[in-house]
């Protein structure tokens, strides 16, 4: 007689902890074929805040640890994604070959952010020769607690959208994509246990047209990553809403290529120059 | 405080017209907006008559603007250097008229619109001249422009504000339709006439003259690439609002209500010019004014007497008398706003106090003025008040200096007096500000960067990040 395997719950991941959904609501995710998959958790507004507030709580630790503290916890995650490169494969489905391709292009994009921790402020600052006699130094800072409307690429994309938000020192919520939620469940196991400190990504699942406004008008948010929202209506209100106390917006023209060569531009997304001044003398 | 004598400069140097246009596609053009008075803040005098933009004109500017582009971004870059190297030159030649006529119209002392806002305007201009041919090692890839920037800009830095708009727009390939505040746009049209002293092409350079809805016209317009907007956070969302889902590039420097922090170790003396810098240079009409000064209590009585001596020595008069230290209030408006919220701070229990400071019978004039045993809830905590008004709240520790200079929506500068190095940097560090002045206030240079956090905007300007707003990254 075979064995009945033992299931895994899918839940949040907030604050470094996995709870349900206080709202008790779930959804059926299936596979690409329509087989159920498992019940993920429908996350309420009051989940979105919690998470928020979670990320607000992380934010002076992990922006005021070193670059290289952060870049360690990042190549981390890619050794930790590394030593579960099967189980990734096998929840992306599809062919074998391609899925396992898709998680070393993920730990190889980690690796690639880890590297930029102790380099963005080299290439981002300046040393600035003002008229005068003053030291005078712009730095990259984090912009604050990052929104990320995860695409539809449920590892890859994933990945590729929340590695450059929290390297520079920022952290997120992070809505997960709605069809295939799963992946990111799965990643934020590989996240809690990767030194990463709780909060720094906090991870949601449900509707996307649920969650993605109430972050877009939380006033505790400071930016908003829409690149997965493909309904240009939903974008758009959710645009609307982020103006409400200025948040910075990302909202790329066309979907991004995930196996291209992803640039600065979503790190310098969410980074602020601080200048510094200080007279010279004797 | 022994008298001195007058010492005004003259107005002669200014040639004012009784009205003035438009000045699209190279030439002065009538609007078809009601045309409305500019007055000298200081006497109440109309100065001349400008015309309005309406939405047709605004269009006819960005029409001029789209056609200059294909010239303009098609000219090599060092070729584009020149012309902006050309309009620095011109600026320093006319700098006294310059200055004068902004002092006329804008209120501010002739001490900063000559030693302050007009250098600081031909630097801006010779700054970013010697990045038009060398765009490809800015570190953004691309050296691409956008096109046609729309950019609407304060009343409290007119001349300033166009060389921070224009310059890098320039610079970089694009073309511009600008609007002037309804204050004071008279050196933004004397610029047009600088513009054509330099031979620029017709078209690169447009000035529209108007008020919210010429402005609202020049961000709305479907044809404009990009926007650049100075000025209040409450039209900033409103902008914000309204270039969502165009595509259209977005710059905002916006509101601040800034911390400068004296610890009980900084150079008291020091300290004090630092504070009457950072909150009575240009009347308190800066977006970066240190309006909050939180003061180690240990040091609140000593700060507080030399600050007060201090401010009894100011001189506040005839903008254009150049012994005078505080000039008049831009306009009725930002006087009755500045007058509102100091009542609001008595009423809410904050204590007000003003040197003996007489003022003049016409223009529009407010006195420097503290509020002692301020709570961080009172609303001149909160609220940018935008004029020579300073809010004083003490602290213990350094951890709690932080805490209530980031307790603020906004986010563009910050203060800190101190002779302890390491804690400067400690404080640099923890401070959610684009600007962090230490043991100085309120300095600028075009090389530079400058804007900020949170909700006083996004986007810099000056400096190597100054060229971002302005090409296709």
């Amino acid at each position: 007689m075979s064995r009945l395997s033992v299931r895994k719950t899918y839940k949040l991941y907030i604050g470094g902890a996995f709870p349900r959904s206080e709202s008790g609501r779930s959804y059926p995710v299936t596979s690409a074929k329509g087989d159920f998959l498992a019940n993920a958790s429908r996350a309420s507004r009051k989940d979105a805040r919690d998470a928020v507030v979670a990320a607000r709580k992380a934010f002076p630790g992990w922006s005021g640890a070193t670059a290289y503290n952060r870049g360690q916890i990042l190549y981390r995650i890619a050794e930790m994604l590394e030593g579960r490169r099967a189980q990734f494969a096998d929840e992306l489905g599809g062919g074998k070959r391609a899925a396992l391709e898709q998680v070393d292009a993920t730990v190889d994009r980690l690796v690639w952010y880890a590297g930029w921790s102790d380099k963005i402020a080299s290439v981002h600052g300046a040393a600035n020769p003002v008229a005068g006699p003053y030291f005078n130094l712009s730095t990259p800072e984090p912009t604050g607690v990052v929104a990320v409307v995860a695409p539809a690429d449920p590892l890859l994309g994933l990945v590729s959208v929340v590695a450059p938000a929290i390297v520079t020192g920022n952290t997120c919520v992070v809505v997960a994509s709605e069809p295939s939620p799963l992946g990111a469940i799965t990643l934020s196991e590989v996240l809690a246990t990767s030194d990463l400190p709780g909060g720094v990504v906090n991870v949601l699942t449900g509707r996307q047209s649920e969650l993605a406004p109430w972050l877009a008008a939380h006033m505790d948010v400071n930016a908003i990553d829409l690149t997965g929202v493909a309904d240009a209506d939903l974008a758009l209100s959710c645009e609307q809403a982020a103006a409400e106390n200025l948040k910075r917006v990302l909202r790329p023209a066309a979907a991004p290529d995930w196996a291209a060569d992803p640039g600065i531009g979503r790190m310098t997304a969410f980074l602020e120059t601080k200048t510094v001044w200080h007279p010279v003398g004797i | 405080m022994f008298e001195y004598a007058p010492a005004p400069e003259s107005r002669d140097v200014v040639d004012l017209k009784s009205s003035y246009g438009l000045f699209i596609n190279g030439e002065f053009v009538d609007g078809s907006g009601t045309p409305f008075k500019t007055v000298n803040p200081a006497t109440e005098e109309t100065l001349a008559e400008v015309a309005t933009a309406s939405s047709d004109d605004v269009d006819r500017a960005v029409q001029a603007a789209r056609k200059a582009f294909g010239v303009w971004s098609a000219l090599p870059g060092a070729e584009r250097a020149k012309y902006l190297f050309r309009i620095a030159r011109i600026i320093q030649e006319r700098a006294r008229e310059l200055a004068v006529l902004e002092s006329l119209d804008n209120g501010k002392p002739i001490r900063e619109s000559r030693d302050v806002d007009v250098p600081l305007v031909a630097a801006h201009f010779f700054y970013y001249a010697g990045w038009a041919d060398k765009l490809e090692y800015a570190g953004f890839g691309s050296a691409k422009p956008l096109g046609v920037a729309g950019q609407v800009i304060p009343w409290n830095f007119p001349l300033l504000m166009l060389a921070w708009k224009i310059a890098p727009a320039l610079a970089c390939g694009n073309t511009v339709v600008l609007k002037p505040a309804e204050t004071t746009p008279l050196t933004a049209l004397l610029f047009a006439d600088i513009c054509r002293q330099a031979d620029l092409p017709p078209g690169v350079v447009n000035i529209v003259t108007g008020a919210g809805e010429t402005g609202a016209a020049v961000v709305a317009h479907p044809d404009v690439n990009k926007v650049a907007f100075t000025g209040s956070t409450e039209v900033g969302r409103i902008i914000a609002r309204t270039v969502a889902g165009t595509g259209k590039k977005l710059t905002l420097e916006l509101g601040g209500k800034a911390a400068n922090i004296v610890f009980d170790d900084a150079a008291v003396d020091q300290a004090v010019e630092g504070i009457v810098n950072g909150i009575f240079f240009n009347q308190g009409h800066v977006c970066c004014a240190g309006s909050r000064l939180l003061v180690q209590e240990s040091i609140q009585e000593e700060l507080l007497a030399a600050l007060k001596r201090r401010l009894g020595t100011l001189r506040l008069g005839d903008p254009l008398d150049k012994n005078t230290d505080i000039g008049a209030i831009n306009s009725a408006e930002q006087l009755a706003k500045i007058r509102r919220l100091s009542d609001l701070g008595e009423s809410e229990g904050a204590e007000r106090w003003s040197p003996a400071c007489e003022l003049p019978g016409k223009g529009f004039w407010f006195p420097p003025t503290l509020f002692t045993g301020v709570a961080q809830s009172h609303s001149v905590a909160r609220e940018e008040i935008f004029g020579p008004v300073l809010s004083v709240l003490t602290f213990r520790t350094p951890a709690e200096a932080v805490e209530k200079a980031n307790n603020t929506p906004y986010g563009l500068s910050a203060g800190v007096w101190t002779e302890k190095g390491s804690r400067i940097l400690w404080m640099a560090d923890r401070l959610r500000a684009g600007v962090v002045w230490a043991n100085t206030f309120n300095k600028f240079d075009p090389a530079s960067p400058f804007g900020g956090f949170k909700e006083s905007g996004f986007g810099r300007e000056g400096g190597r990040h100054g060229l971002e707003a302005y090409l296709e990254v």
